[in-house]
C-alpha cells in the first residue's frame, strides 16, 4: 500500500497516497468564525473555496504555531456521500512510502497516545511505527452545531 | 445537430412537442371553438408522427398518425374537440410520450383500447358535426392556397448524420402542389467530391393552405445547419420569368431592368402603345419596391426571432469561466489601484466595465421565465381535479418573471407538492363549497414576481384554510410542543414544515403521508430560499415562497472586521454610516441608532465572530434591510463593492448559518459571504438563550 508519512507532534501518522491531491506551503487562511475548532478556517485552492482542518485538534493536541514544516495536504474525502475537497494541516510532511500489507497490524487497544478510533491500523517501517490515518472515519462525525460559548 | 445520436436528439425535441401539445389540448379544453388551438395541436400531432419516423420510432408513428386524423377532422370541421375528445387525445399524449421516452414499454394494450374508444367517438361525433355544426365552420375555414418558394441546401455531412433529403421532400409533397428542382452547380469536379457529402441545393415552388409554421416543421431536424429560405410569393398567376427570377433574388432589379432598358421599357412600350396611363405604370413601380422591402423586412425578423439549442453544461462552463474571470479581474483592479500609472488604470476600468457586461449577459443567458414552469402544473391540476372529483382551476399570473435555470428546475418538486396540498387538503369538494357560499370551482393562484432581490412565488387556495385546531392536537401528539402550549398562529403554522407532520385524516395517494411540507421546506432552503405558510384574509391558504434571484454571482459590499474581511449582499444594503463615538459609548451589546429619526437596532459583527483586535477607531455601521424592517452591522472598515462569485461551502461547515458562501478576492484570499437573514436570527437565538440564563 502506498502512503503518504507525515508528522504529528512528534509521531508518524500515515495517508493512503491515492486519496492525496496535492501538497501545499501554508498559504493564506480566512477564519470561519463560530465553527468548529477542527475546521475553523477555509483556504483558496486553485480557485475552490476548500476547509481547512487541523489534525493536530483531532488527536487533542494543542494548536501549534505555524512553522516553516507546516503544509497543507490536499485530499479528496466523501462527507456524507459527498466527494469533497479538503485540506489538512500537518506538521511535516515525509515522503510517499511502500506499506507492505501484511505488515499492518490492527489497533492495540492499549498503549496507544492518540484516540484510536481515527486510526485504521499500525504500519512498520524499519523501527518506526507507523499510524494509518482513518480518513473516513474522521470525517464520519458530523462537526456538532455551532458552539455558542465560543461566540 | 452538429453531432450526437440523431434520435437523443429527436427526443428532446418531441419532448418540446409533446408539451405544446399538452397546452394546446389542455386549452382546447377551455375554448374548443379556438381553430388556432386545434391547428396548434395538429401540428405538433404531425410533427412528432413526421419525424419520429424519420428516426425509427414507426410504432409510435403508425399510433400518431390515428391522433392526427382525428384532429384532422376537427381542423376539417367534420368534427368538434369536444371533452372527451380533449381527454383521449391527452391519454394518448402519455402514451406517445412514453413510447418516446421509453421505448422498452410495452404498450399496445393501452395503445388499442385507446384507438378503439377513439375511432367510436370519431364516427359517433362526426355523424353529429355533420348535420350540425359545418356550416359555422365553413365560414371561418380559411384555406385560402399560396405559394412558397422555399431554397434549401443541407450541411455538407448530412447524409452522414443520417437526414435523408428525399424524406423532406416528400413530406413537402405532401403539403400540396410542389414543383421541385435540383440545382447541382455546387458540386464539384470529381476528383474533388467527398463520397457522403452533400452537395445539391434544391428550390421547391409549392403551393399550399397551410401555414409558413408547417414548412418549417419539415424542416426542423434539419434547421440548425441547413440554409434554408422559406418565402411567400404572391405573384400573379402566370409570372414572367423576369419578375421571377427577380422575386427569387437571383439576379437584381437593376439589371433586369437594364437589359429591358436596351428596349425600351416595359412600362414606356405599354405606354406608348396607348394601353396604360403613366401613373398606372408608376403606382406599380412603387408596388414593386413595396414587395421587396416587405420580403426583406420579414427576413430581417425571421433573422432576429432565431435562436439556437445549448447543451446546458455548456453554459455551466460558461458561467465557471466568467466567474474566473472576475476573480482576475478583482486582481487585476487592486493592482491597477495600488501600483498602477494612468494607462494602466484605464485598460483596468474598461476591463472592469467589459467583464461586469459579460456578467450580466452570462446571467441572463441562464434566465429561464417561470411560465414554462407553471404551465406544467395546468396538466397537474387537471388530473388532481378529477381524480378527487374535485372542480379546480388554475390561474397563474407573472409567468415572465425570470429565474435561474437551476433555480426553476429544483422548484418543480416543491411546488407540485404544495399544489398537491392545496387541492387536497385546501380546496374542498363542490357540496361543501356551495354549502358555505362558495362557487362550486375551487381555485388555486400560482404567482410569481420580483422584490428586490428576491423572487417571491406564492401558491394560493380559495379553500377551508389552516385549521388551527388539528394542527396543534397533531403537534401535541407528536411532541412537538407541550400540550396546551398557545402560539402565535404563525409560529403554530410552521410547525407543518415539521418532518412526520401531517393532518390529514386518511392516507390518499395524492397526498398525506406526512412527507411533503418538509420535503419543500428542505428543497427551498436547499436553494437559499425561505417558505411560509398562513391565511388568506379572504379564506384559504397561502404559502409564500421566497428565492435569491441567481446561485452564481451577486454583487456585494466587502467589509472588514478585524481581520477577516466578508460580502455583505449589496441587494440588502441600505446605506453605510459612521458610528458616532456618542453612540458607541452609550451602548452595549445589542443598541440602538437613530436614523433620520428612526430608531435601529445594530449589532456588532465583531462581537459575533469574537474578533482578538481592538476596534478600529472609526467604525461604520452598514444597515441592511430585513423585509419590513432595518438593522445595522458594525463593521471596522468599508472596503467597497465587490462583484461576487458565490463558492458554496463544505458540509463540512453547513451548520454554521451565518455565512452563505465564500468568495475569492483579488489577493487570492478567501472572504466569507454574510447570509442576513440567518444572522440576524442566530443573533436573536441567542440573545433569547442570554435573557433565559439571565432569568434563571
Amino acid at each position: 500500500m502506498e502512503v503518504l508519512t507525515l508528522g504529528l507532534q512528534d509521531d508518524i501518522f500515515a495517508l493512503e497516497a491515492d486519496i492525496v491531491r496535492e501538497i501545499l506551503d501554508l498559504v493564506p487562511v480566512t477564519e470561519v468564525p463560530n465553527a468548529p475548532l477542527f475546521v475553523n478556517a477555509v483556504i483558496n485552492v486553485r480557485g475552490r473555496v476548500v476547509p481547512l482542518c487541523d489534525l493536530r485538534l483531532k488527536f487533542g493536541m494543542e494548536r501549534r504555531p505555524h512553522t516553516r514544516d507546516t503544509r497543507i495536504v490536499v485530499i479528496e474525502v466523501p462527507i456524507s456521500g459527498e466527494a469533497t475537497i479538503v485540506g489538512l494541516l500537518v506538521d511535516k510532511v515525509y515522503e510517499v512510502a511502500e506499506i507492505a500489507a501484511d505488515s499492518m497490524e490492527d489497533v492495540p487497544r492499549i498503549g496507544l497516545r492518540w484516540s484510536p478510533e481515527f486510526i485504521r491500523g499500525v504500519g512498520k517501517r524499519g523501527t518506526d511505527f507507523i499510524m494509518v490515518l482513518d480518513i473516513q472515519q474522521i470525517f464520519a462525525i458530523a462537526p456538532r452545531s455551532v458552539d455558542l460559548t465560543a461566540a | 445537430m452538429g453531432a450526437g445520436d440523431p434520435a437523443e436528439t429527436f427526443r428532446q425535441e418531441a419532448q418540446e412537442l409533446i408539451e405544446q401539445l399538452e397546452q394546446a389540448l389542455l386549452d382546447l379544453e377551455q375554448t374548443p371553438s379556438d381553430r388556432d388551438l386545434v391547428d396548434s395541436a395538429f401540428r405538433a400531432l404531425h410533427t412528432i408522427k413526421g419525424s419520429g419516423a424519420m428516426f425509427g420510432f414507426e410504432v409510435m408513428a403508425a399510433f400518431t398518425h390515428h391522433v392526427e386524423s382525428a384532429f384532422d377532422q376537427v381542423r376539417k370541421g367534420k368534427l368538434q374537440a369536444s371533452p372527451p375528445l380533449v381527454a383521449l387525445a391527452l391519454e394518448a399524449q402519455d402514451i406517445i410520450k412514453s413510447m418516446i421516452l421509453e421505448p422498452d414499454i410495452d404498450n399496445s394494450s393501452r395503445e388499442k383500447a385507446l384507438l378503439d374508444e377513439l375511432s367510436k367517438l370519431v364516427s359517433a361525433e362526426g355523424e353529429t358535426a355533420k348535420n350540425g355544426a359545418p356550416a359555422a365552420e365553413a365560414v371561418s375555414a380559411p384555406s385560402q392556397a399560396q405559394r412558397w418558394r422555399i431554397n434549401f441546401s443541407l450541411a455538407r455531412d448530412a447524409l452522414v448524420m443520417g437526414v435523408n433529403p428525399l424524406l423532406l421532400l416528400d413530406e413537402l409533397r405532401s403539403l400540396g402542389h410542389c414543383t421541385v428542382t435540383a440545382l447541382t452547380d455546387l458540386i464539384p469536379p470529381l476528383a474533388e467530391i467527398e463520397a457522403e457529402g452533400s452537395y445539391l441545393r434544391w428550390d421547391v415552388v409549392l403551393t399550399t393552405d397551410v401555414p409558413r409554421s408547417v414548412i418549417e416543421d419539415v424542416f426542423i431536424f434539419v434547421q440548425d445547419d441547413a440554409d434554408l429560405s422559406i418565402s411567400l410569393t404572391d405573384l400573379p398567376g402566370e409570372g414572367r420569368l423576369g419578375e421571377i427570377l427577380v422575386d427569387r433574388c437571383a439576379v437584381s432589379r437593376q439589371v433586369v431592368e437594364e437589359l429591358v432598358a436596351a428596349r425600351p421599357p416595359l412600362g414606356e412600350m405599354l405606354v406608348e402603345a396607348g394601353r396604360v396611363a403613366p401613373e398606372v405604370v408608376k403606382s406599380a413601380l412603387a408596388e414593386q419596391k413595396h414587395l421587396i422591402r416587405e420580403q426583406v423586412d420579414s427576413a430581417k425578423e425571421a433573422k432576429s426571432s432565431a435562436s439556437i439549442r445549448v447543451p446546458a453544461e455548456r453554459l455551466d462552463e460558461l458561467m465557471d469561466r466568467v466567474g474566473e474571470l472576475v476573480i482576475v479581474q478583482a486582481r487585476l483592479k487592486q493592482l491597477a489601484s495600488s501600483n498602477g500609472g494612468a494607462q494602466f488604470k484605464a485598460v483596468a476600468e474598461e476591463m472592469e466595465r467589459l467583464i461586469s457586461e459579460l456578467r450580466d449577459t452570462t446571467m441572463t443567458i441562464r434566465m429561464v421565465p417561470i411560465g414554462s414552469l407553471f404551465s406544467r402544473f395546468r396538466r397537474l391540476v387537471h388530473d388532481l381535479g378529477r381524480d378527487l372529483d374535485k372542480k379546480v382551476s388554475l390561474v397563474t399570473s407573472g409567468e415572465e418573471t425570470e429565474l435561474d435555470k437551476t433555480v426553476i428546475e429544483r422548484l418543480n418538486d416543491p411546488l407540485v407538492h404544495l399544489i398537491r396540498n392545496s387541492i387536497d387538503h385546501g380546496v374542498e369538494g363542490a357540496a361543501e363549497r356551495l354549502a358555505a357560499g362558495k362557487s362550486g370551482e375551487g381555485e388555486v393562484r400560482l404567482e410569481a414576481y420580483h422584490s428586490g432581490a428576491q423572487v417571491v412565488i406564492s401558491v394560493k387556495d380559495d379553500g377551508r384554510g389552516l385549521d388551527r385546531g388539528r394542527i396543534q392536537a397533531k403537534a401535541e401528539e407528536n411532541g412537538l410542543i407541550p400540550p396546551g402550549a398557545k402560539l402565535p398562529d404563525d409560529e403554530l403554522f410552521q410547525l407543518i414544515f415539521q418532518p412526520g407532520f401531517s393532518t390529514a385524516k386518511e392516507v390518499t395517494n395524492v397526498s398525506g403521508r406526512g412527507v411533503g411540507m418538509d420535503v419543500v421546506k428542505r428543497g427551498i432552503e436547499d436553494l437559499r430560499g425561505t417558505v411560509d405558510i398562513g391565511l388568506r384574509s379572504g379564506g384559504g391558504t397561502e404559502v409564500t415562497v421566497r428565492l435569491p434571484l441567481t446561485l452564481a454571482i451577486i454583487d456585494g459590499l466587502l467589509v472588514r472586521v478585524g481581520m477577516g474581511r466578508y460580502v455583505i449582499p449589496l441587494p440588502t444594503v441600505e446605506e453605510c454610516v459612521e458610528l458616532s463615538p456618542q453612540d458607541d459609548l452609550r451602548s452595549t451589546g445589542r443598541s440602538f441608532l437613530s436614523i433620520r429619526g428612526e430608531l435601529v437596532p445594530f449589532v456588532r459583527l465583531r462581537d459575533l465572530f469574537a474578533s482578538p483586535l481592538p476596534p478600529d477607531p472609526y467604525q461604520k455601521v452598514v444597515i441592511v434591510s430585513l423585509g419590513d424592517s432595518r438593522v445595522g452591522l458594525v463593521v471596522d472598515q468599508v472596503i467597497g463593492d465587490h462583484q461576487t462569485v458565490i463558492k458554496s461551502l463544505s458540509k463540512l461547515h453547513s451548520s454554521i448559518k451565518a455565512f452563505s458562501g465564500a468568495t475569492i478576492l483579488g489577493d487570492g484570499s478567501v472572504a466569507l459571504i454574510l447570509d442576513v437573514e440567518h444572522l440576524i436570527e442566530w443573533v436573536m437565538e441567542q440573545s433569547d438563550v442570554a435573557l433565559l440564563e439571565a432569568g434563571e
